[in-house]
Protein backbone atom coordinates (compact mmCIF):
# COMPACT_ATOMS: atom_id res chain seq x y z
CA UNK A 1 0.00 0.00 0.00
CA UNK A 2 1.21 3.48 -0.72
CA UNK A 3 1.12 5.51 2.41
CA UNK A 4 2.20 9.10 2.10
CA UNK A 5 5.33 10.20 3.92
CA UNK A 6 3.30 12.45 6.17
CA UNK A 7 0.90 9.67 7.17
CA UNK A 8 3.87 7.43 7.89
CA UNK A 9 5.45 10.08 10.09
CA UNK A 10 2.16 10.69 11.87
CA UNK A 11 1.68 6.98 12.59
CA UNK A 12 5.28 6.60 13.73
CA UNK A 13 4.91 9.49 16.14
CA UNK A 14 1.62 8.09 17.47
CA UNK A 15 3.42 4.78 18.08
CA UNK A 16 6.15 6.72 19.86
CA UNK A 17 3.60 8.49 22.06
CA UNK A 18 1.95 5.15 22.87
CA UNK A 19 5.25 3.51 23.77
CA UNK A 20 6.17 6.52 25.91
CA UNK A 21 2.81 6.18 27.67
CA UNK A 22 3.67 2.54 28.37
CA UNK A 23 7.29 2.97 29.42
CA UNK A 24 7.54 6.31 31.26
CA UNK A 25 5.69 5.06 34.39
CA UNK A 26 7.72 1.83 34.44
CA UNK A 27 10.98 3.76 34.17
CA UNK A 28 9.89 6.02 37.01
CA UNK A 29 9.49 2.94 39.22
CA UNK A 30 13.00 1.78 38.41
CA UNK A 31 14.56 5.24 38.91
CA UNK A 32 12.69 5.72 42.18
CA UNK A 33 14.18 2.55 43.63
CA UNK A 34 17.51 4.43 43.61
CA UNK A 35 16.03 7.70 44.85
CA UNK A 36 17.84 8.72 48.02
CA UNK A 37 14.96 10.81 49.32
CA UNK A 38 12.74 8.89 51.72
CA UNK A 39 9.63 10.72 50.49
CA UNK A 40 10.56 10.14 46.83
CA UNK A 41 10.38 13.76 45.82
CA UNK A 42 10.59 14.09 42.05
CA UNK A 43 12.98 14.72 40.33
CA UNK A 44 15.45 12.81 42.53
CA UNK A 45 18.33 14.93 43.76
CA UNK A 46 20.52 12.08 44.97
CA UNK A 47 20.83 8.39 44.23
CA UNK A 48 21.56 5.45 46.50
CA UNK A 49 21.65 1.65 46.41
CA UNK A 50 20.80 1.49 50.10
CA UNK A 51 17.15 0.47 49.52
CA UNK A 52 18.25 -2.46 47.40
CA UNK A 53 20.45 -3.93 50.11
CA UNK A 54 17.70 -3.34 52.66
CA UNK A 55 15.14 -5.11 50.48
CA UNK A 56 17.39 -8.12 49.97
CA UNK A 57 17.65 -8.51 53.75
CA UNK A 58 13.92 -8.02 54.28
CA UNK A 59 12.40 -11.25 55.58
CA UNK A 60 8.82 -10.23 54.75
CA UNK A 61 9.70 -9.98 51.05
CA UNK A 62 11.50 -13.33 51.04
CA UNK A 63 8.61 -15.03 52.81
CA UNK A 64 6.12 -13.51 50.36
CA UNK A 65 8.22 -14.57 47.39
CA UNK A 66 8.26 -18.12 48.74
CA UNK A 67 4.46 -18.25 49.02
CA UNK A 68 4.02 -16.76 45.55
CA UNK A 69 6.33 -19.29 43.93
CA UNK A 70 4.76 -22.17 45.85
CA UNK A 71 1.19 -21.15 44.97
CA UNK A 72 2.15 -20.39 41.36
CA UNK A 73 3.91 -23.71 40.79
CA UNK A 74 1.10 -25.77 42.37
CA UNK A 75 -1.63 -23.93 40.48
CA UNK A 76 0.33 -24.25 37.22
CA UNK A 77 0.83 -27.99 37.74
CA UNK A 78 -2.90 -28.54 38.30
CA UNK A 79 -3.82 -26.29 35.38
CA UNK A 80 -1.39 -28.12 33.10
CA UNK A 81 -2.99 -31.48 33.84
CA UNK A 82 -6.62 -30.37 33.77
CA UNK A 83 -6.21 -28.00 30.82
CA UNK A 84 -4.43 -30.60 28.70
CA UNK A 85 -7.07 -33.26 29.47
CA UNK A 86 -9.83 -30.86 28.45
CA UNK A 87 -7.99 -29.82 25.29
CA UNK A 88 -7.60 -33.48 24.26
CA UNK A 89 -11.26 -34.21 24.93
CA UNK A 90 -12.55 -31.18 23.02
CA UNK A 91 -10.17 -31.45 20.06
CA UNK A 92 -10.27 -35.23 19.55
CA UNK A 93 -13.83 -36.26 20.39
CA UNK A 94 -17.39 -35.40 19.49
CA UNK A 95 -19.70 -35.36 22.47
CA UNK A 96 -22.78 -33.72 23.86
CA UNK A 97 -21.99 -30.41 25.56
CA UNK A 98 -18.66 -29.82 23.83
CA UNK A 99 -19.42 -26.13 23.23
CA UNK A 100 -20.42 -25.71 26.85
CA UNK A 101 -16.92 -26.77 27.91
CA UNK A 102 -15.22 -23.94 26.04
CA UNK A 103 -17.60 -21.51 27.75
CA UNK A 104 -17.15 -23.12 31.16
CA UNK A 105 -13.41 -22.89 30.89
CA UNK A 106 -13.28 -19.14 30.05
CA UNK A 107 -15.86 -18.17 32.67
CA UNK A 108 -13.44 -17.93 35.64
CA UNK A 109 -11.27 -15.46 33.76
CA UNK A 110 -14.05 -13.40 32.18
CA UNK A 111 -16.05 -12.73 35.33
CA UNK A 112 -14.67 -10.02 37.62
CA UNK A 113 -12.06 -11.31 40.08
CA UNK A 114 -13.94 -9.84 43.01
CA UNK A 115 -16.98 -12.01 42.13
CA UNK A 116 -14.87 -15.16 41.82
CA UNK A 117 -13.10 -14.19 45.04
CA UNK A 118 -16.15 -13.76 47.25
CA UNK A 119 -17.84 -16.80 45.69
CA UNK A 120 -14.85 -19.02 46.52
CA UNK A 121 -14.43 -17.51 49.98
CA UNK A 122 -18.10 -18.07 50.72
CA UNK A 123 -17.95 -21.66 49.47
CA UNK A 124 -14.72 -22.54 51.31
CA UNK A 125 -15.30 -20.90 54.67
CA UNK A 126 -19.08 -20.77 55.08
CA UNK A 127 -20.30 -23.84 53.20
CA UNK A 128 -17.43 -26.30 53.51
CA UNK A 129 -16.06 -25.05 56.82
CA UNK A 130 -12.48 -24.99 55.50
CA UNK A 131 -9.95 -22.51 56.79
CA UNK A 132 -8.26 -20.36 54.19
CA UNK A 133 -4.63 -21.11 53.45
CA UNK A 134 -2.28 -22.23 50.74
CA UNK A 135 -4.72 -24.93 49.59
CA UNK A 136 -7.56 -22.49 48.98
CA UNK A 137 -5.23 -20.08 47.16
CA UNK A 138 -4.03 -22.89 44.90
CA UNK A 139 -7.60 -24.04 44.14
CA UNK A 140 -8.60 -20.46 43.29
CA UNK A 141 -5.57 -19.83 41.09
CA UNK A 142 -5.77 -23.17 39.29
CA UNK A 143 -9.40 -22.48 38.39
CA UNK A 144 -8.58 -19.43 36.30
CA UNK A 145 -5.25 -20.82 35.03
CA UNK A 146 -6.90 -23.83 33.34
CA UNK A 147 -8.12 -21.71 30.44
CA UNK A 148 -4.60 -20.48 29.62
CA UNK A 149 -3.18 -23.99 29.29
CA UNK A 150 -6.34 -25.15 27.51
CA UNK A 151 -6.12 -22.39 24.88
CA UNK A 152 -2.46 -23.09 24.17
CA UNK A 153 -2.86 -26.86 24.07
CA UNK A 154 -5.99 -26.92 21.91
CA UNK A 155 -4.48 -24.59 19.31
CA UNK A 156 -1.49 -26.92 18.98
CA UNK A 157 -3.59 -30.12 18.96
CA UNK A 158 -5.83 -28.75 16.20
CA UNK A 159 -2.82 -27.79 14.09
CA UNK A 160 -1.08 -31.10 14.72
CA UNK A 161 -3.97 -33.24 13.52
CA UNK A 162 -4.07 -36.95 14.25
CA UNK A 163 -2.12 -38.40 11.32
CA UNK A 164 1.21 -38.59 13.17
CA UNK A 165 -0.32 -40.52 16.04
CA UNK A 166 -2.12 -42.83 13.62
CA UNK A 167 1.11 -43.49 11.76
CA UNK A 168 2.85 -44.32 15.02
CA UNK A 169 0.09 -46.70 16.09
CA UNK A 170 0.05 -48.31 12.63
CA UNK A 171 3.76 -48.95 12.99
CA UNK A 172 3.07 -50.89 16.14
CA UNK A 173 3.66 -48.43 18.97
CA UNK A 174 1.23 -48.70 21.81
CA UNK A 175 -0.68 -45.76 23.29
CA UNK A 176 1.95 -44.90 25.88
CA UNK A 177 4.88 -45.04 23.48
CA UNK A 178 2.98 -42.90 20.97
CA UNK A 179 2.15 -40.35 23.64
CA UNK A 180 5.73 -40.28 24.92
CA UNK A 181 7.51 -40.17 21.56
CA UNK A 182 5.03 -38.40 19.29
CA UNK A 183 2.29 -36.46 21.02
CA UNK A 184 4.17 -35.03 23.98
CA UNK A 185 7.23 -33.74 22.07
CA UNK A 186 4.93 -32.03 19.59
CA UNK A 187 2.85 -30.54 22.37
CA UNK A 188 5.70 -29.63 24.71
CA UNK A 189 6.43 -26.08 23.58
CA UNK A 190 2.74 -25.15 23.63
CA UNK A 191 2.44 -26.57 27.14
CA UNK A 192 5.55 -24.68 28.19
CA UNK A 193 4.13 -21.41 26.86
CA UNK A 194 0.79 -22.12 28.53
CA UNK A 195 2.43 -23.05 31.81
CA UNK A 196 4.57 -19.92 31.71
CA UNK A 197 1.52 -17.72 31.16
CA UNK A 198 -0.42 -19.55 33.87
CA UNK A 199 2.43 -19.07 36.33
CA UNK A 200 2.66 -15.40 35.41
CA UNK A 201 -1.06 -14.95 35.93
CA UNK A 202 -0.96 -16.69 39.30
CA UNK A 203 2.18 -14.84 40.41
CA UNK A 204 0.55 -11.48 39.73
CA UNK A 205 -2.95 -12.28 40.99
CA UNK A 206 -4.20 -10.18 43.86
CA UNK A 207 -8.01 -10.09 43.93
CA UNK A 208 -8.86 -13.79 44.18
CA UNK A 209 -5.84 -14.19 46.46
CA UNK A 210 -7.17 -11.52 48.84
CA UNK A 211 -10.28 -13.60 49.40
CA UNK A 212 -8.74 -17.08 49.45
CA UNK A 213 -5.53 -16.53 51.43
CA UNK A 214 -5.85 -16.59 55.19
CA UNK A 215 -3.99 -14.19 57.45
CA UNK A 216 -0.99 -16.53 57.50
CA UNK A 217 -0.23 -16.29 53.81
CA UNK A 218 1.10 -13.23 52.08
CA UNK A 219 1.91 -13.66 48.43
CA UNK A 220 4.11 -11.00 46.85
CA UNK A 221 1.21 -8.90 45.45
CA UNK A 222 -0.55 -9.06 48.84
CA UNK A 223 2.68 -8.00 50.53
CA UNK A 224 3.06 -5.05 48.17
CA UNK A 225 -0.56 -4.08 48.70
CA UNK A 226 -0.30 -4.25 52.49
CA UNK A 227 2.87 -2.14 52.51
CA UNK A 228 1.89 0.34 49.81
CA UNK A 229 0.61 2.96 52.22
CA UNK A 230 3.19 2.48 54.97
CA UNK A 231 5.64 5.35 54.58
CA UNK A 232 8.67 3.61 56.11
CA UNK A 233 8.18 0.55 53.89
CA UNK A 234 7.88 2.62 50.70
CA UNK A 235 11.59 2.33 49.71
CA UNK A 236 11.41 -1.47 49.89
CA UNK A 237 8.12 -1.53 47.96
CA UNK A 238 9.90 0.53 45.29
CA UNK A 239 12.74 -1.98 45.04
CA UNK A 240 10.35 -4.95 44.82
CA UNK A 241 8.34 -3.11 42.16
CA UNK A 242 11.46 -2.29 40.15
CA UNK A 243 12.62 -5.91 40.34
CA UNK A 244 9.26 -7.13 39.04
CA UNK A 245 9.43 -4.67 36.14
CA UNK A 246 12.90 -5.84 35.15
CA UNK A 247 11.99 -9.51 35.58
CA UNK A 248 9.02 -9.19 33.22
CA UNK A 249 11.52 -9.31 30.35
CA UNK A 250 12.41 -12.94 31.14
CA UNK A 251 9.08 -14.61 30.25
CA UNK A 252 8.76 -12.48 27.10
CA UNK A 253 12.19 -13.57 25.98
CA UNK A 254 11.46 -17.21 26.74
CA UNK A 255 8.05 -17.31 25.10
CA UNK A 256 9.31 -15.53 21.98
CA UNK A 257 12.11 -18.04 21.64
CA UNK A 258 10.05 -21.11 22.30
CA UNK A 259 6.63 -20.53 20.84
CA UNK A 260 6.55 -20.37 17.08
CA UNK A 261 2.75 -20.52 17.05
CA UNK A 262 2.14 -16.84 17.51
CA UNK A 263 4.23 -13.80 18.11
CA UNK A 264 1.92 -12.88 20.95
CA UNK A 265 2.80 -15.87 23.11
CA UNK A 266 -0.52 -17.64 22.80
CA UNK A 267 -2.58 -15.19 24.80
CA UNK A 268 -4.61 -14.25 21.73
CA UNK B 1 0.18 -53.02 33.86
CA UNK B 2 0.22 -49.47 32.52
CA UNK B 3 0.54 -50.81 29.00
CA UNK B 4 -2.35 -53.21 29.32
CA UNK B 5 -4.42 -50.38 30.79
CA UNK B 6 -3.51 -48.17 27.86
CA UNK B 7 -4.36 -50.95 25.41
CA UNK B 8 -7.65 -51.51 27.17
CA UNK B 9 -8.48 -47.81 26.99
CA UNK B 10 -7.46 -47.53 23.38
CA UNK B 11 -10.17 -49.91 22.32
CA UNK B 12 -12.78 -48.10 24.36
CA UNK B 13 -13.13 -44.61 22.96
CA UNK B 14 -15.96 -43.47 25.21
CA UNK B 15 -14.19 -44.65 28.33
CA UNK B 16 -11.12 -42.69 27.32
CA UNK B 17 -13.24 -39.57 26.85
CA UNK B 18 -14.79 -40.04 30.27
CA UNK B 19 -11.34 -40.44 31.81
CA UNK B 20 -10.17 -37.22 30.17
CA UNK B 21 -13.23 -35.20 31.09
CA UNK B 22 -14.14 -36.29 34.61
CA UNK B 23 -11.55 -34.47 36.72
CA UNK B 24 -11.45 -31.12 34.91
CA UNK B 25 -15.21 -30.92 34.50
CA UNK B 26 -15.79 -31.88 38.13
CA UNK B 27 -13.24 -29.26 39.17
CA UNK B 28 -14.86 -26.48 37.17
CA UNK B 29 -18.42 -27.46 37.98
CA UNK B 30 -17.95 -28.18 41.67
CA UNK B 31 -15.25 -25.71 42.66
CA UNK B 32 -16.32 -22.90 40.38
CA UNK B 33 -19.93 -23.13 39.23
CA UNK B 34 -20.92 -24.56 42.61
CA UNK B 35 -19.37 -21.59 44.38
CA UNK B 36 -21.02 -19.14 41.96
CA UNK B 37 -24.41 -20.79 42.40
CA UNK B 38 -24.01 -20.63 46.17
CA UNK B 39 -23.21 -16.92 45.87
CA UNK B 40 -26.31 -16.37 43.76
CA UNK B 41 -28.44 -18.10 46.41
CA UNK B 42 -26.82 -16.03 49.16
CA UNK B 43 -27.93 -12.88 47.33
CA UNK B 44 -31.49 -13.73 48.36
CA UNK B 45 -30.64 -14.09 52.06
CA UNK B 46 -30.36 -11.39 54.69
CA UNK B 47 -28.26 -10.91 57.78
CA UNK B 48 -29.26 -10.58 61.38
CA UNK B 49 -28.51 -6.95 62.18
CA UNK B 50 -27.43 -7.81 65.75
CA UNK B 51 -25.23 -10.86 65.32
CA UNK B 52 -24.22 -10.26 61.72
CA UNK B 53 -25.00 -13.90 60.90
CA UNK B 54 -26.56 -14.84 57.59
CA UNK B 55 -30.24 -15.76 57.90
CA UNK B 56 -31.06 -18.36 55.28
CA UNK B 57 -34.50 -17.12 54.40
CA UNK B 58 -35.39 -16.48 50.81
CA UNK B 59 -36.42 -12.87 50.12
CA UNK B 60 -35.92 -10.09 47.63
CA UNK B 61 -35.03 -7.41 50.16
CA UNK B 62 -31.45 -6.95 48.90
CA UNK B 63 -32.57 -6.47 45.33
CA UNK B 64 -35.17 -3.97 46.52
CA UNK B 65 -32.56 -2.01 48.46
CA UNK B 66 -30.23 -2.07 45.49
CA UNK B 67 -32.83 -0.85 43.02
CA UNK B 68 -34.37 1.85 45.19
CA UNK B 69 -31.19 3.47 46.51
CA UNK B 70 -30.01 6.13 44.07
CA UNK B 71 -26.45 5.81 45.38
CA UNK B 72 -26.10 2.35 43.80
CA UNK B 73 -27.54 3.56 40.52
CA UNK B 74 -24.85 6.23 40.48
CA UNK B 75 -22.12 3.70 41.17
CA UNK B 76 -23.37 1.48 38.34
CA UNK B 77 -23.51 4.39 35.91
CA UNK B 78 -20.08 5.65 36.99
CA UNK B 79 -18.54 2.19 36.62
CA UNK B 80 -20.11 1.76 33.19
CA UNK B 81 -18.90 5.23 32.19
CA UNK B 82 -15.37 4.40 33.30
CA UNK B 83 -15.38 1.01 31.52
CA UNK B 84 -16.65 2.57 28.29
CA UNK B 85 -14.15 5.46 28.44
CA UNK B 86 -11.29 3.04 29.06
CA UNK B 87 -12.39 0.93 26.08
CA UNK B 88 -12.60 4.00 23.81
CA UNK B 89 -9.24 5.40 24.93
CA UNK B 90 -7.56 2.03 24.45
CA UNK B 91 -9.04 1.68 20.94
CA UNK B 92 -7.95 5.15 19.88
CA UNK B 93 -4.43 4.58 21.18
CA UNK B 94 -4.18 1.00 19.94
CA UNK B 95 -5.31 1.33 16.31
CA UNK B 96 -2.47 3.56 15.04
CA UNK B 97 0.10 1.65 17.11
CA UNK B 98 -1.10 -1.72 15.82
CA UNK B 99 -1.29 -0.38 12.27
CA UNK B 100 2.29 0.80 12.33
CA UNK B 101 3.42 -2.50 13.85
CA UNK B 102 1.55 -4.69 11.36
CA UNK B 103 1.78 -2.73 8.10
CA UNK B 104 4.67 -0.28 8.19
CA UNK B 105 7.37 -1.69 10.47
CA UNK B 106 10.02 -3.97 8.92
CA UNK B 107 9.86 -7.64 9.99
CA UNK B 108 12.79 -7.26 12.37
CA UNK B 109 11.46 -4.22 14.19
CA UNK B 110 8.02 -5.82 14.10
CA UNK B 111 9.20 -8.55 16.45
CA UNK B 112 10.81 -6.05 18.78
CA UNK B 113 7.70 -3.88 18.83
CA UNK B 114 5.49 -6.86 19.73
CA UNK B 115 7.87 -7.70 22.57
CA UNK B 116 7.80 -4.07 23.72
CA UNK B 117 4.02 -4.13 23.86
CA UNK B 118 3.90 -7.54 25.55
CA UNK B 119 6.46 -6.86 28.27
CA UNK B 120 4.26 -4.63 30.45
CA UNK B 121 1.65 -7.42 30.53
CA UNK B 122 4.10 -9.37 32.68
CA UNK B 123 4.93 -6.47 34.96
CA UNK B 124 2.87 -6.69 38.09
CA UNK B 125 -0.61 -5.12 38.12
CA UNK B 126 0.03 -3.44 41.46
CA UNK B 127 3.38 -2.09 40.34
CA UNK B 128 1.76 -0.42 37.36
CA UNK B 129 -0.96 1.26 39.40
CA UNK B 130 1.62 2.18 42.01
CA UNK B 131 3.67 3.77 39.23
CA UNK B 132 0.68 5.92 38.32
CA UNK B 133 0.38 7.01 41.94
CA UNK B 134 3.87 8.46 41.62
CA UNK B 135 3.02 9.90 38.20
CA UNK B 136 -0.23 11.57 39.25
CA UNK B 137 0.75 12.83 42.72
CA UNK B 138 -0.66 16.38 42.65
CA UNK B 139 2.03 19.03 43.05
CA UNK B 140 5.23 16.98 43.07
CA UNK B 141 4.27 14.09 40.78
CA UNK B 142 6.17 13.12 37.64
CA UNK B 143 3.34 14.25 35.35
CA UNK B 144 3.41 17.81 36.69
CA UNK B 145 7.18 17.89 36.34
CA UNK B 146 7.08 16.44 32.82
CA UNK B 147 4.09 18.22 31.31
CA UNK B 148 3.75 21.23 33.62
CA UNK B 149 6.01 23.37 31.37
CA UNK B 150 3.55 22.90 28.47
CA UNK B 151 0.60 23.74 30.69
CA UNK B 152 -0.78 20.25 31.38
CA UNK B 153 -1.34 19.42 35.03
CA UNK B 154 -2.09 16.19 36.81
CA UNK B 155 -5.81 15.63 37.35
CA UNK B 156 -5.01 14.36 40.86
CA UNK B 157 -6.57 11.23 42.32
CA UNK B 158 -10.17 10.59 41.25
CA UNK B 159 -12.26 9.56 38.26
CA UNK B 160 -9.86 10.74 35.52
CA UNK B 161 -6.97 9.05 37.36
CA UNK B 162 -8.91 5.75 37.42
CA UNK B 163 -9.58 6.05 33.68
CA UNK B 164 -5.89 6.75 32.95
CA UNK B 165 -4.74 3.91 35.23
CA UNK B 166 -7.13 1.32 33.79
CA UNK B 167 -6.39 2.38 30.19
CA UNK B 168 -2.72 1.95 31.00
CA UNK B 169 -3.27 -1.51 32.47
CA UNK B 170 -5.37 -2.88 29.62
CA UNK B 171 -3.83 -1.12 26.57
CA UNK B 172 -1.73 -4.16 25.51
CA UNK B 173 -4.87 -6.32 25.60
CA UNK B 174 -6.34 -4.01 22.94
CA UNK B 175 -3.19 -3.61 20.81
CA UNK B 176 -2.51 -7.33 20.41
CA UNK B 177 -5.85 -8.52 18.93
CA UNK B 178 -5.94 -5.50 16.58
CA UNK B 179 -2.35 -6.20 15.55
CA UNK B 180 -3.24 -9.85 14.91
CA UNK B 181 -6.30 -8.75 12.90
CA UNK B 182 -4.31 -6.29 10.81
CA UNK B 183 -1.62 -8.85 10.13
CA UNK B 184 -4.24 -11.17 8.62
CA UNK B 185 -5.60 -8.33 6.47
CA UNK B 186 -4.15 -8.70 2.94
CA UNK B 187 -2.17 -5.68 1.75
CA UNK B 188 -3.68 -5.81 -1.72
CA UNK B 189 -7.07 -4.82 -0.32
CA UNK B 190 -5.51 -1.58 0.84
CA UNK B 191 -3.70 -1.20 -2.50
CA UNK B 192 -6.94 -1.73 -4.39
CA UNK B 193 -8.72 0.87 -2.34
CA UNK B 194 -5.87 3.32 -2.95
CA UNK B 195 -5.78 2.56 -6.70
CA UNK B 196 -9.49 3.22 -6.92
CA UNK B 197 -8.82 6.70 -5.66
CA UNK B 198 -9.61 6.46 -1.97
CA UNK B 199 -7.35 8.55 0.23
CA UNK B 200 -5.83 7.16 3.43
CA UNK B 201 -8.57 8.11 5.85
CA UNK B 202 -11.33 6.95 3.53
CA UNK B 203 -9.60 3.56 3.13
CA UNK B 204 -9.30 3.37 6.90
CA UNK B 205 -12.98 4.13 7.44
CA UNK B 206 -14.43 1.98 4.65
CA UNK B 207 -11.99 -0.92 4.36
CA UNK B 208 -9.80 -1.33 7.44
CA UNK B 209 -12.24 -0.48 10.21
CA UNK B 210 -15.02 -2.90 9.14
CA UNK B 211 -12.48 -5.69 8.69
CA UNK B 212 -10.76 -5.26 12.05
CA UNK B 213 -14.05 -4.75 13.90
CA UNK B 214 -14.02 -8.30 15.32
CA UNK B 215 -10.52 -7.67 16.70
CA UNK B 216 -11.72 -4.44 18.29
CA UNK B 217 -14.58 -6.34 19.90
CA UNK B 218 -12.17 -9.03 21.10
CA UNK B 219 -9.96 -6.36 22.66
CA UNK B 220 -12.93 -4.62 24.21
CA UNK B 221 -13.85 -7.85 25.99
CA UNK B 222 -10.68 -7.41 28.02
CA UNK B 223 -10.73 -3.64 28.48
CA UNK B 224 -14.45 -3.53 29.29
CA UNK B 225 -14.79 -6.57 31.52
CA UNK B 226 -11.55 -6.04 33.41
CA UNK B 227 -12.52 -2.42 34.12
CA UNK B 228 -16.03 -3.35 35.17
CA UNK B 229 -14.98 -5.47 38.14
CA UNK B 230 -11.90 -3.59 39.27
CA UNK B 231 -11.64 -2.14 42.75
CA UNK B 232 -7.93 -1.98 43.50
CA UNK B 233 -7.17 0.78 41.02
CA UNK B 234 -9.95 2.86 42.56
CA UNK B 235 -8.50 2.21 46.02
CA UNK B 236 -5.00 3.30 45.04
CA UNK B 237 -5.52 6.23 42.67
CA UNK B 238 -9.28 6.85 42.82
CA UNK B 239 -9.31 9.17 45.82
CA UNK B 240 -12.73 8.78 47.43
CA UNK B 241 -14.40 7.58 44.24
CA UNK B 242 -16.07 4.17 44.35
CA UNK B 243 -16.67 1.63 41.62
CA UNK B 244 -18.95 -1.43 41.72
CA UNK B 245 -16.06 -3.61 42.87
CA UNK B 246 -15.41 -1.34 45.85
CA UNK B 247 -19.04 -1.62 46.97
CA UNK B 248 -18.82 -5.42 46.73
CA UNK B 249 -15.50 -5.44 48.59
CA UNK B 250 -16.76 -3.25 51.42
CA UNK B 251 -19.97 -5.19 51.90
CA UNK B 252 -18.19 -8.53 51.79
CA UNK B 253 -17.18 -8.57 55.45
CA UNK B 254 -20.19 -6.76 56.90
CA UNK B 255 -23.10 -7.98 54.77
CA UNK B 256 -22.23 -10.88 52.49
CA UNK B 257 -25.75 -11.33 51.05
CA UNK B 258 -25.83 -7.71 49.95
CA UNK B 259 -22.30 -7.99 48.50
CA UNK B 260 -23.57 -11.00 46.53
CA UNK B 261 -26.52 -8.99 45.26
CA UNK B 262 -24.27 -6.15 44.06
CA UNK B 263 -21.88 -8.69 42.50
CA UNK B 264 -24.73 -9.84 40.28
CA UNK B 265 -24.67 -6.45 38.50
CA UNK B 266 -21.27 -6.83 36.77
CA UNK B 267 -22.06 -10.49 36.13
CA UNK B 268 -25.33 -9.59 34.37
CA UNK B 269 -23.70 -6.76 32.42
CA UNK B 270 -20.96 -9.15 31.27
CA UNK B 271 -23.52 -11.81 30.33
CA UNK B 272 -25.41 -9.26 28.23
CA UNK B 273 -22.15 -8.04 26.71
CA UNK B 274 -21.03 -11.59 25.85
CA UNK B 275 -24.42 -12.24 24.28
CA UNK B 276 -24.13 -9.12 22.11
CA UNK B 277 -20.54 -9.99 21.19
CA UNK B 278 -21.64 -13.49 20.18
CA UNK B 279 -24.13 -11.94 17.80
CA UNK B 280 -21.41 -9.94 16.05
CA UNK B 281 -19.53 -13.19 15.48
CA UNK B 282 -16.32 -11.77 16.93
CA UNK B 283 -15.83 -14.64 19.36
CA UNK B 284 -15.18 -17.07 16.54
CA UNK B 285 -12.25 -15.00 15.29
CA UNK B 286 -10.55 -14.74 18.67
Amino acid sequence: MTISRNARLLLASLLGVGLAFIYVPLSVVIINSFNASKTFSWPPSQFTTMWWSKAIENTGVREALKWSVLAGLSATAIALILGTCLAFAVSRYQFFGREVISLLVVLPISLPGVVTGIALNNAFTKQLGMSTGLLTVVIGHATFCIVIVYNNAIARLRRMGTSLQEASMDLGANGITTFRLITLPNLASALFAGGLLAFGLSFDEIVVTTFTAGPGIQTLPIWIYNNLFRPNQAPIVNVVAATLVVLSIVPIYLSQRLSQDTTTGGRF
Amino acid sequence: MLISLSNYLHKRDRLRLVALLTTPVLWLVVAYLGALAMLLVTAFFTIDSFTGNVIQQFNLGNFQDMLTDAAYKNVVLRTLGIAISVTLICSVLAIPMAFYMAKIARPRSQKILVALVLTPLWASYLVKIYAWRTMLEPGNGVLDWLLGPIGIHSPGFGGPAIIIGLSYLWLPYMILPIYAGLERLPNNLLDASGDLGAHNFYTFRKVILPLIFPSLVAGSMFTFSLSLGDYITAQIIGGKLQMLGNVVYQNFSINLPFAATIAMIPVSIMALYLYLVRRTGALASM
